[in-house]
C-alpha cells in the first residue's frame, strides 16, 4: 500500500494527505460519531481571532447550484477561550490540529498567533488573510502582496512554529501575493479561500444573506480552485495545500497532480460527514493501481 | 446523542394533501433513539444542480418497537419536492437524531399541555404528543391553516389528545388563526408547545408570557451542515447567537429575543 505521510511546510509532516478545511469541521469533535477523526492528515479548526467575535446576523447561508454562499463572519470565542475550554479537548488527538487564525489588524493577528504559539500540541497555524465577510482586516489583507507582506512578516516574528498562509482568490493574480507570502517567511499556502459571491431572493426582491455578499464554496467552485493551485505551483517553492469543492478522490488527485501537497476538504463535510475516509481510501487505492509508492509522488505530476 | 449516518427504506409513501408527503420509513438494523423535537437531516440525490444541501426535516413520529420512522414532506422547493416525490423501495440517506428536543414535561407539576402547529409545522408534534401521552399526559392539539387541505394526519393526532383546529378560510374547524380558537377561552393551561410559521410561533410566544405560561417553539432557520460546523443557522438569543440545530431546534421563549 502507498505511504499516506506528506509534507506540508516548516516542521509539519502528516499522516495523510487529506485534511478538513476550516469553518466546515468545527473543532473535529462535531464529527467524531461519524469516523475515526485521527485518521486525517490535519483539522484546520474553525478561525479563531483575539477578540471573541459575535459573527454577522442571519441569514447567513445561501444554497447556490453546486455550492453555497455563507457570511458567518469569523463567529468565535476568541483565542483565550479556544485555549481554554478546546483546546484540553483536542489537544490529545492523534491528528494535526492547526488553528485558522484570523484579525482586524495586524496587531490582533500577532496577538492570537502569540496565544496559539503557546499550546504545545498546535503545530502549525493557518493564517487567515482571505475572509470575505469581516468588514475590517481579513481578505484586505490578503488582497494586495503589499498587505500580505505585512502581516505575514508580523506574524513570523512571533510564530515559530509552520505559519501555512491562506490566499484569498478574489485578486488578480493570485501568484503575486503567494510570492509575497513566501518572500515574508511562509512555510506553506493553502488555497483558495472562498470566492466573493451574491445571492437575490426573487420574491422579497432582497438579497439573501443579511450582509448583502457572501463566501462561494463547494463543487462550483473548484475548477477556479485547481487553476490557482496550479499557477501558484509554478510561481513558488513551498508546499501547497489545495481547497476548493473536493467532493471525491478525483478531485483530492487532480488537485494533487496539479501542485497540492495535501488538501483540504471543505462544503462536501456538511453533505457526507464521512466523505474525508472515502477519499481517503479512494486516493490510496489510485497510488496503488497507478504504481506509486506514495502519495507524495503525485504532487506536481501533471503532465502538460 | 450519538449521532447516526443511517440508510433508510421507505416503506410507504402516501400523499396526504398538496404537495405533503408521509414518508414511513423503516431499517433492517434497530433505529436509534429519537427524541419528540429533534430532526433528520435528508440527503437528496437529486438530478438538479440546484439541490445541494441536505434537507432537515423534523421527526414527524418514531416508534422504537415498530423500529419506524414517519417524516411529512411539504414539497416548496426542488429539494424537498424531490423527497416527497421518492418511490416507496426507495433508499434515503440521513443523518439523525440531530438536535435538542422538547422538554417534557416543561416545568414540574404541568399537566394541561398545549401543543399548538401550524401548517407543516404540525409534524413534530404528533411525536410529542404521543410520547407525552406515553408518560401520562393528555396533551392538547390545536392546529391551523390556510386551509383544509394542509392540515393533515388528523386522525393520527386524535388517538393522543383533544385536537383544535382552524382554517384561515374557515373551510375545517374554526375560521380564523389558532390564537383564536374557542378553546382558549374554555380552558387554562400550564405549559404551551409550538411549531408553525415564524409569525405564528411568535404570537402563541406573547399569548404564553403574557399569561406567565412557560412555552417551548421550534425554530427552522436555513442550515446547511446540521452538527454545529457551518453556524450558519443562528438565531440571535439573549446570550448570543446561537446555532439552532445544536442548542435547538427547540428553545424556550425566555432565551429568545422575540418579546424584547
Amino acid at each position: 500500500m502507498a505511504a499516506l505521510n506528506v509534507y506540508i511546510g516548516g516542521e509539519l509532516h502528516i499522516c495523510s494527505p487529506i485534511t478538513t478545511a476550516s469553518g466546515t469541521f468545527g473543532y473535529g469533535v462535531e464529527y467524531a460519531d461519524f469516523f475515526d477523526i485521527n485518521l486525517l492528515g490535519a483539522i484546520f479548526v474553525k478561525g479563531t481571532t483575539a477578540e471573541p467575535r459575535e459573527g454577522n446576523p442571519y441569514p447567513r447561508m445561501a444554497e447556490t447550484a453546486s455550492g453555497m454562499l455563507n457570511a458567518v463572519g469569523l463567529q468565535n470565542k476568541g483565542v483565550q477561550y479556544f485555549a481554554n475550554d478546546i483546546y484540553p479537548l483536542i489537544k490529545d488527538l492523534q491528528t494535526a490540529v492547526i488553528v485558522n487564525v484570523s484579525g482586524s489588524t495586524v496587531a490582533s493577528y500577532v496577538a492570537c498567533a502569540e496565544r496559539i504559539a503557546e499550546l504545545a500540541n498546535i503545530p502549525a497555524i493557518e493564517l487567515n488573510i482571505s475572509c470575505p465577510n469581516v468588514k475590517r482586516g481579513g481578505m484586505a489583507f490578503g488582497i494586495s502582496a503589499q498587505g500580505a507582506a505585512e502581516v505575514v512578516a508580523a506574524v513570523r516574528k512571533v510564530y515559530p512554529k509552520t505559519l501555512i498562509v491562506k490566499l484569498s482568490p478574489n485578486v488578480t493574480d493570485i501568484t503575486e501575493i503567494a510570492r509575497a507570502a513566501e518572500a515574508e517567511g511562509a512555510d506553506s499556502l493553502s488555497l483558495i479561500n472562498t470566492l466573493l459571491g451574491m445571492a437575490v431572493d426573487v420574491r422579497q426582491r432582497r438579497p439573501v444573506l443579511s450582509t448583502v455578499t457572501g463566501g462561494l464554496s463547494g463543487p462550483c467552485i473548484k475548477p477556479v480552485a485547481l487553476r490557482m493551485v496550479w499557477q501558484t505551483y509554478r510561481a513558488v517553492k513551498i508546499p501547497l495545500i489545495g481547497i476548493g469543492g473536493i467532493a471525491c478522490w478525483q478531485d483530492a488527485v487532480e488537485f494533487m497532480l496539479a501542485g497540492a501537497a495535501a488538501v483540504q476538504v471543505g462544503t462536501c463535510n456538511f453533505i457526507d460527514p464521512a466523505v474525508t475516509v472515502k477519499i481517503t481510501e479512494g486516493v490510496s487505492n489510485y497510488c496503488d493501481e497507478q504504481g506509486f509508492s506514495s502519495v507524495a509522488e503525485l504532487t506536481g505530476a501533471l503532465e502538460t | 446523542m450519538k449521532k447516526h449516518i443511517l440508510d433508510l427504506i421507505i416503506s410507504d409513501n402516501i400523499r396526504l394533501g398538496p404537495g405533503i408527503a408521509l414518508l414511513k420509513l423503516s431499517s433492517q438494523s434497530p433505529l436509534p433513539e429519537m427524541l419528540p423535537g429533534q430532526f433528520a437531516q435528508l440527503r437528496i440525490d437529486s438530478a438538479s444542480p440546484q439541490v445541494f444541501l441536505r434537507r432537515p426535516i423534523s421527526i414527524h413520529y418514531f416508534n422504537k418497537d415498530t423500529n419506524e420512522l414517519w417524516l411529512l414532506v411539504h414539497a416548496v422547493g426542488a429539494g424537498t419536492r424531490a423527497l416527497a416525490d421518492l418511490p416507496s423501495g426507495s433508499i434515503v440517506n440521513m443523518i439523525a437524531p440531530l438536535g435538542n428536543h422538547f422538554t417534557m414535561p416543561l416545568v414540574p407539576g404541568a399537566t394541561r399541555l398545549l401543543l399548538v402547529g401550524g401548517g407543516i409545522g404540525l409534524a413534530p408534534l404528533l411525536f410529542l404528543g404521543a410520547t407525552l401521552r406515553d408518560k401520562g399526559f393528555e396533551p392538547t392539539f390545536l392546529l391551523g391553516a390556510r386551509q383544509k387541505e394542509h392540515l393533515v394526519q388528523l386522525g393520527e393526532f386524535e388517538k393522543y389528545g383533544k385536537v383544535g383546529i382552524t382554517t384561515e378560510d374557515g373551510s375545517l374547524g374554526e375560521k380564523g388563526v389558532v390564537l383564536q380558537h374557542s378553546l382558549l377561552n374554555d380552558k387554562a393551561f400550564d405549559a404551551v408547545y409550538a411549531c408553525g410559521p415564524k409569525g405564528m410561533m411568535m404570537a402563541v410566544a406573547k399569548y404564553a408570557a403574557d399569561r406567565y405560561i412557560p412555552c417551548e417553539v421550534s425554530l427552522e432557520n436555513v442550515m446547511a451542515c446540521g452538527i454545529g460546523a457551518c453556524l450558519c443557522c443562528v438565531e440571535d438569543t439573549i446570550v448570543g447567537y446561537k446555532c439552532i440545530c445544536m442548542e435547538g431546534p427547540t428553545f424556550n421563549i425566555a432565551k429568545l429575543k422575540w418579546l424584547h
